[in-house]
């Protein structure tokens, strides 16, 4: 409970110092809005060579994009640790986190959250909406709240990934470039895994999970039996993925001896 | 004159090699988005021998080179060019004995030149082990391939000036700079080639310079261009740096009248 005022209270000053600077907000949101856009045109120009991508069609393969922009959108917002090494460790700012009675995990996610980026929800739901609108989908009574859940599975599976490869900083004081290429990888999932050859697809769900966040919740939404069981893998690959990296960000903690004197 | 820029050269080519380390995970990203549309293509080819005159194994070379080639022609110039705007120090640069302009465009050619040699080239090996690639063994397409390269790179250069150098007229260009490297990207025809897109968008991007970046120096290494076929496209890159040189020397004349050095 205690936890959840904070956490209004870092919202309350993030909203402050974000409306200072109103045009940031609208640049990011349109450059964002442009790279979604640019996806999408990929997407549409592909299909205009052919009329199925590994048996699904242009609808379908939109549908799955814009199924991917949720988590995703989820993810931007509570998981900015790209620059964790460079502001907390080398800078030292988690030795004052550290001091603190609340985890120092929450409370490095509240102070670098965008929620603005959850702006991005509404684009992915605009473009599944266009998806779906050209598909003949059977929505059951119970596939939002199916949608809520496996959103919510992406969203810690890429958590669970990212929290994992960051508390390797907390280890080593050396930088590693393992964010960026995992991060590259993240790509693969917004596509059909079945495109891709057995060793990729082998690592994308069980490695890597990023099927996990866009392709197989998103062929069960439309109606794609063959994946059902992954599907409903989604929301415990999420949890074990993000317990594992919550442990170990703990032992990373206990680990830590600070970059300098 | 020639000698200092040499240095610039040299310069920035050491500082580069200094933080060599950081260029074996970029040789991994480039593999692993070269797979990606590697994939995504060989899912469209099917069983089709070829889609707008390229086959599915000229298609992944495509990808492969244009992707290596990026990595030459790439850099931060219009980044550095804003911040250095910003910050004021833009102001001692000015002051001194040499061109700000060329003294940008030589570094970003030893980053380039850096780049060519301990990236594009051992990536390209790589590269070529993963996935299915045919490299030409003709080594005039090779030197035709290298003169486009080099052009692309002039291009890219001017394109990232101007983008930077519009830091003094819009005080936060940090939108301008994404969204030129997506444009760049999309429209260059790195991730598509330009015969790809419908044929209203090429008559639009005929007029755009960001061709003569991507599609032009690849499409003459994948397709080994003949030398007549080779010539027009050249010229056109040739066209393209020029007017752009001009593009940029406009604006910089005038951004020098108008600089506000903020908190100066």
């Amino acid at each position: 409970m205690v936890q959840l005022q904070i956490f209004g209270q870092y919202l309350k000053q993030y909203m402050k110092a974000r409306l200072a600077y109103r045009l940031d907000l609208i640049v990011k949101f349109i450059t964002d809005l442009i790279s979604q856009s640019f996806n999408l045109i990929f997407i549409v120009v592909v299909f205009g060579h052919t009329k199925q991508l590994g048996g699904w069609s242009q609808a379908e393969v939109i549908f799955i994009y814009g199924y991917f922009l949720l988590p995703w959108a989820i993810f931007g917002t509570f998981f900015n640790l790209w620059s964790f090494n460079d502001r907390y460790i080398i800078k030292g700012e988690l030795d004052r986190v550290l001091t603190r009675p609340v985890h120092s995990l929450l409370q490095i996610i509240m102070e670098s959250m965008t929620p603005e980026s959850l702006i991005g929800v509404f684009t992915g739901l605009a473009v599944m909406g266009y998806g779906a609108s050209q598909l003949d989908l059977y929505w059951a009574w119970y596939d939002p709240i199916l949608l809520i859940v496996f959103t919510l599975g992406g969203v810690l599976v890429y958590g669970g990934i990212f929290i994992a490869l960051t508390s390797i900083s907390l280890y080593t004081d050396s930088k590693t470039d393992i964010q960026p290429i995992v991060f590259n990888v993240s790509n693969y999932g917004r596509y059909p895994v079945n495109i891709y050859n057995r060793i990729v697809q082998f690592v994308l769900t069980w490695l890597l999970p990023f099927a996990f966040v866009g392709f197989y919740p998103a062929s069960y939404l439309l109606d794609r039996g063959d994946w059902r069981f992954y599907a409903y893998l989604t929301p415990l690959v999420g949890v074990v993925y993000f317990a594992i990296a919550v442990l170990l960000w703990n032992r990373g903690i206990r680990h830590y001896r600070g970059a300098g004197n | 004159m020639l000698a200092m820029y040499r240095e610039v050269i040299r310069i920035r080519f050491l500082m580069m090699l200094a933080y060599r380390v950081n260029y074996y995970s970029g040789i991994i990203i480039y593999s692993i988005n070269i797979g990606a549309y590697v994939f995504l293509w060989q899912a469209v080819y099917g069983g089709k021998p070829s889609i707008e005159g390229f086959s599915a194994i000229q298609m992944a070379t495509y990808i492969a080179v244009s992707w290596m080639a990026r990595a030459f022609y790439y850099n931060n110039l219009d980044r550095e060019i804003a911040e250095e705007i910003r910050d004021g120090s833009v102001a001692i640069q000015i002051i001194r004995p040499y061109s700000y302009l060329m003294v940008k465009v030589f570094q970003g050619f030893g980053e380039g030149l850096f780049r060519l040699l301990l990236f594009s080239v051992p990536g390209m090996i790589i590269v070529s082990f993963i996935y299915p690639i045919q490299l030409t063994a003709d080594p005039i397409v090779w030197i035709q391939f290298l003169i486009s390269l080099l052009f692309g790179f002039i291009v890219n250069v001017e394109v990232n000036l101007i983008v930077g150098l519009f830091a003094f007229f819009v005080l936060n260009n940090q939108g301008i700079l994404w969204a030129k490297r997506f444009l760049v990207d999309l429209l260059s025809g790195l991730i598509i080639p330009i015969s790809f897109f419908p044929s209203v968008l090429q008559k639009i991007f005929a007029f755009l310079p960001f061709q003569a970046i991507s599609y032009i120096p690849s499409n003459t290494l994948v397709k080994g261009l003949s030398f007549d076929k080779w010539l027009p496209a050249i010229g056109v890159q040739f066209v393209w740096t020029i007017i752009l040189a001009f593009i940029c020397w406009g604006i910089w004349v005038k951004a020098r009248r108008t600089l506000i050095v903020q908190g100066g």
